[in-house]
């Protein structure tokens, strides 16, 4: 029997109550988003470098200021009182506003970004005029859709990311890890490529332009990096550009698996990635609505590893359209790069199913047999098939597809549009290759684990309420099991929240790392050998 | 087919379940009043404070007893009838049995207080005692002060919950210094500064003298012993621990203490009744273990005991070294092997403390001051390795390995600032010793070559 009543009032009992600082942040950050709706509806301001500074400085001074009441006056610790009274946390009616009108964002600023005011081959109105006069200074050009939701984006990880450190301002690892990405978003992702643009057309890169270039995002998870205008800019942009190539390639062979080995994913999902960022500032209060259901579980294995298999096809795909036959002109034909997928793909799964057979679940073992079959047929079916066409698809078709249903789609309407219902890292946990690769290998090749703290946990059930990956560590943990899962993003919230300090990120030994019959300590040890015989 | 019964689906009950199914293809079947599904009792303070619903608190989904073939059956065991191997639930339904196992937990305390049983007085221990709590105390309007009487940790939980929804809470606490039957001084000392932080009334050395009635019956005000002084109130809390739930037994011929009384195989005096968990009373302690102890894990570890021995396989009951953990407010605490307070301390017991001068951070550690042995450790918000703590025991390694390795147990998560050096400096300080810290080692802690 629950009593608390769930209305949508603003107003109400602690702990879900507003202050009245808290009433007046609000109202000020809705008055900065009012100046953007406003724009969206045409009415042009005539200063709109000033009008835009008021408006992001209203939405983020609101955004702190309501963060600072909530959490200066009281004590540091975890700070999650009343998260399952609150409408907006607890996907009661303001969970579900907010979701929706994410949702109705994203889809305008996918298909129908002239609401936004873009106009084809002329001059900005409405929202993205307003963003003209940061985008001249920054790049020197006019705003897209895109670099208004680059700034949006930006000041979202700024200003919630201020609100998470006070938060958890206890906590080291969560502060400096909370540094690092509003780090990597406002340089990586917002401020260089747009200084980037400034080069374009300069001697330096041989009069070359380069493409809008975010370093930190990696294939997979840029699945355009290897598209063949990028590839042609890059050339076509002197040494800068060749090394930009040569780094996006050694981002994902090279990099991204020695420090997946020594950090787990963690070191890209929630240190780097910008999807991240958002997901651990502003989408910190949807941590818990992530679901921990053993189906979710299931339904999720699929849909991440079918990403990936969709996302190597059609990376495969593209790339060999635009390469040649001709052996004389390039070395890398359209069959050497087929035949050197192949083989790629071959040596991966010939040392999982020789070396890592044991550790893999059974459906895992099926799921990387089927895959690998689905892709060697296909490939062979090239060697069959005519000119024009990879696979049976035209690899066009396939490109467009995949950034309409993933890129789009999944990353954007569904995996931040839905924040508010399905948890922050729906994107993450449900569709995003890059984290299902580094996954694949955090599993089984890395020296990253959770490890939980012998016979301490009572089963209490916060680790596995805000693991926003949906992850029930509480399973583990109360067998006194280490937590080694594919999933985890190493936020560091499932520890932060242990009352009995039972969880501890840590990179260790490979050996027993995975010790599904850890003794429970404390007890007999004559006991625990018989427990833990199968 | 063999019938298990268990009475109470807490963690000793569910853990005897979950384990002779795994070991066996018996009937299992658990009879509980409270829910209808395991729940951990430990959490119920988050369901209140709003930081988990009901349903976070569950350990397994629901399907999960089903798949696992083990029924459970709503009701309260009224009568136990050893001699037709028969239970009575609620009166009236009757249930065989070919094994029994009493996993019946605890119950809060009362000391025949005057007006202990008036609307508005609650312990808080069962889901039905959260229900309640909603209903005596759902805002800061409804319940315009509480007290709590009993300083312990189900009332600095009771405390902090209340505390969630801005309600003035007032705790009496018998003792001169908070829970200082179990914490040294030092400790105790600091977590009383941490009661009045979170802006609680603490009154220590109070004892409640009545609770007074308005006309209707429900709770007025208490009456102070010491001072005659009149705190006017709408809820009492009754959080002076707990004690074996194990009324309906009376009748039944099962040997009784204050708690049911077992041998070392959980066996009662009764052939194929077995007792485990809060309810369970030990002829003799084990060690230095109290012989009813009330804590999560040994409910768990006698589940798996009793598992065992009912699956032919009998074994005695060993816990091995004593440790425990709570959370006081924002503090949390962990203890490994033995550390007494300056009540119960053995003769040969000598302590060292260490407390940060700002931060609520302290440790002490206890060792025997003959042979320098390492007996315990208490620690407050450092989190400690409890592998390495069992393991440094278990060798029985002496005060100043301890003090040497001390950052191989260190739990915190990474880059947390380390206190080491000072620990162990004052340390040096305190008994004259020159001992050089280590430097953390991932060899030495997860021992592999």
């Amino acid at each position: 029997m629950s009593t608390y009543d769930r209305s949508m009032a603003l107003t109400g009992q602690p702990p879900k109550i507003l202050s009245r600082n808290q009433k007046i942040a609000t109202l000020i950050g809705m008055a900065g988003l009012m100046i953007i709706l406003l724009t969206a509806f045409n009415v042009d301001f005539p200063n709109k470098g000033l009008w835009l500074s008021i408006s992001l400085s209203a939405i983020s001074a609101g955004t702190i200021w309501f963060a600072w009441d909530a959490y200066s006056q009281k004590l540091p610790g975890i700070k999650n009182d009343g998260v399952w009274f609150k409408s907006i946390s607890s996907k009661g009616l303001w969970g579900w506003v907010a979701g929706i009108a994410l949702t109705g964002f994203y889809i305008i600023l996918y298909f129908y970004p002239e609401y936004l005011g873009l106009v084809k081959g002329g001059s900005n109105k409405g929202v993205i005029a307003l963003f003209d006069p940061l985008s001249k200074l920054l790049s020197g050009n006019l705003a897209s859709q895109w670099f208004v939701y680059g700034t949006l984006y930006t000041v979202a990880i700024l200003a919630f990311g201020i609100k998470f450190l006070w938060k958890y301002r206890h906590n080291r690892y969560e502060k400096i890890r909370t540094m690092s990405v509003m780090f990597f978003q406002t340089a990586f992702a917002f401020i260089i490529p747009e200084l980037m643009a400034r080069l374009n057309g300069d001697k330096i890169l041989n009069g070359g332009s380069l493409p809008y270039y975010d370093l930190k995002n990696v294939w997979p998870l840029n699945y355009y990096n290897f598209e063949g205008y990028r590839i042609k800019a890059f050339l076509s942009s002197g040494d800068i550009g060749f090394a930009l190539l040569v780094f996006g390639i050694l981002s994902v062979f090279v990099i991204t698996p020695i420090l997946t080995y020594k950090f787990g994913k963690r070191w890209y999902c929630s240190w780097v990635c910008g999807c991240g960022g958002l997901a651990e500032t502003a989408g910190d209060s949807f941590r818990q609505l992530s679901d921990k259901t053993v189906k979710a579980w299931n339904v999720e294995r699929w849909v991440v590893h079918s990403v990936v298999v969709f996302v190597t096809l059609m990376t495969t795909a593209v790339i060999y359209s635009y390469l040649g036959t001709d052996t004389s002109k390039y070395w890398l034909t359209k069959s050497t790069f087929l035949i050197g997928v192949a083989v790629l793909l071959t040596t991966v799964f010939a040392w999982v199913m020789l070396f890592k057979r044991q550790q893999l679940q059974k459906d895992a073992q099926y799921g990387a047999i089927g895959y690998f079959v689905i892709i060697m047929a296909l490939i062979g079916i090239h060697f069959f098939s005519g000119d024009g066409n990879v696979f049976l698809f035209k690899s066009e078709t396939l490109r467009k597809s995949y950034s309409f249903l993933i890129g789009s789609i999944f990353s954007g309407v569904i995996g931040t549009g839905f924040y508010p219902i399905f948890g922050n890292r729906v994107w993450c946990r449900f569709g995003c290759p890059m984290a299902a690769m580094m996954g694949f290998q955090q599993r089984l090749f890395s020296k990253f684990r959770i490890t939980t703290n012998g016979g301490q946990c009572i089963s209490c059930g916060n680790c596995s309420t805000y693991c926003e990956m949906g992850i029930d560590v509480r399973a583990y943990a109360q067998k006194g099991e280490n937590i080694v899962r594919s999933s985890c993003v190493g936020c560091g919230i499932c520890s932060a929240v242990c009352p009995r300090g039972v969880l501890k990120l840590e990179n260790g030994p490979l050996e027993g790392r995975i010790d599904s019959n850890q003794v429970l300590l404390g007890n007999d040890v004559d006991l625990m050998t018989l427990v833990n015989k199968k | 087919m063999e019938n298990i019964v268990i009475i109470g689906n807490g963690i000793a009950g569910v853990s005897a379940a979950r384990h002779i199914r795994k070991l066996s293809d018996k009937r299992i079947i658990i009879i509980s009043g409270e829910t209808d599904y395991f729940f951990s009792r430990t959490a119920l303070m988050y369901v209140y404070m709003g930081h988990m619903k009901f349903e976070h608190i569950q350990p397994y989904e629901n399907w999960f007893w089903e798949k696992n073939r083990i029924e459970l059956v709503r009701g309260y065991v009224t009568q136990v009838s050893p001699e037709e191997k028969q239970l009575t639930i609620d009166g009236s339904r009757a249930i065989n049995y070919d094994k029994l196992i009493i996993a019946t937990g605890s119950k809060p305390n009362k000391f025949g207080w005057p007006g202990q049983d008036l609307h508005g007085v609650q312990g808080l221990y069962s889901k039905q005692d959260l229900d309640l709590l909603e209903v005596n105390a759902p805002n800061k309007e409804v319940c315009k002060r509480a007290v709590i009487v009993g300083g312990g940790l189900i009332g600095i939980e009771l405390a902090e919950m209340l505390r969630s929804r801005d309600i003035p809470v007032t705790f009496l606490v018998r003792e001169n210094s908070f829970w200082n039957g179990v914490l040294p001084n030092g400790e105790s000392q600091m977590i009383n500064e941490h009661i009045l932080e979170h802006h609680i009334d603490l009154r220590l050395g109070t004892n409640l003298k009545e609770i007074v009635a308005d006309e209707k019956g429900r709770v007025k005000s208490v009456v102070i012993a010491e001072t005659g002084e009149e705190l006017s109130c709408d809820i009492v809390g009754l959080t002076a621990g707990v004690t074996p739930n194990i009324d309906f037994l009376k009748d039944s011929g099962i040997e009784l203490g204050r708690g049911v009384k077992v041998n070392r195989f959980l066996e009662t005096n009764v052939e194929d009744i077995y007792a485990i968990g809060d309810c369970a009373e030990q002829h003799e302690s084990i060690g230095n273990r109290r012989p009813i102890e009330a804590v999560w894990y040994t409910g768990r570890m006698m589940g798996e005991t009793v598992a065992q021995t009912i699956c032919g396989n009998k074994i005695e009951y060993k816990p091995g070294h004593w440790f425990n953990s709570a959370k006081f407010l924002d503090i949390e605490y962990q203890t490994y092997g033995w550390v007494f307070s300056e009540r119960g301390k053995k003769e040969y017991e000598k302590h060292f403390h260490w407390r940060h001068p700002q931060e609520k951070l302290c440790i002490t550690v206890a060792f025997n001051k003959d042979n320098n042995q390492f007996l315990g450790l208490n620690t407050f918000g450092i989190r400690m390795r409890h592998q390495v703590f069992d393991r440094w025991l278990t060798e029985e390694r002496d005060v100043d390995y301890v003090m040497e390795h001390l950052a191989d147990a260190n739990f915190d998560p990474e880059f947390y600032k380390n206190y080491e050096l000072e620990i162990v400096s004052k340390f040096n300080n305190d008994f004259g010793k020159s001992i050089n810290p280590k430097k953390k080692s991932i060899k030495r802690i997860f021992q592999f070559s």
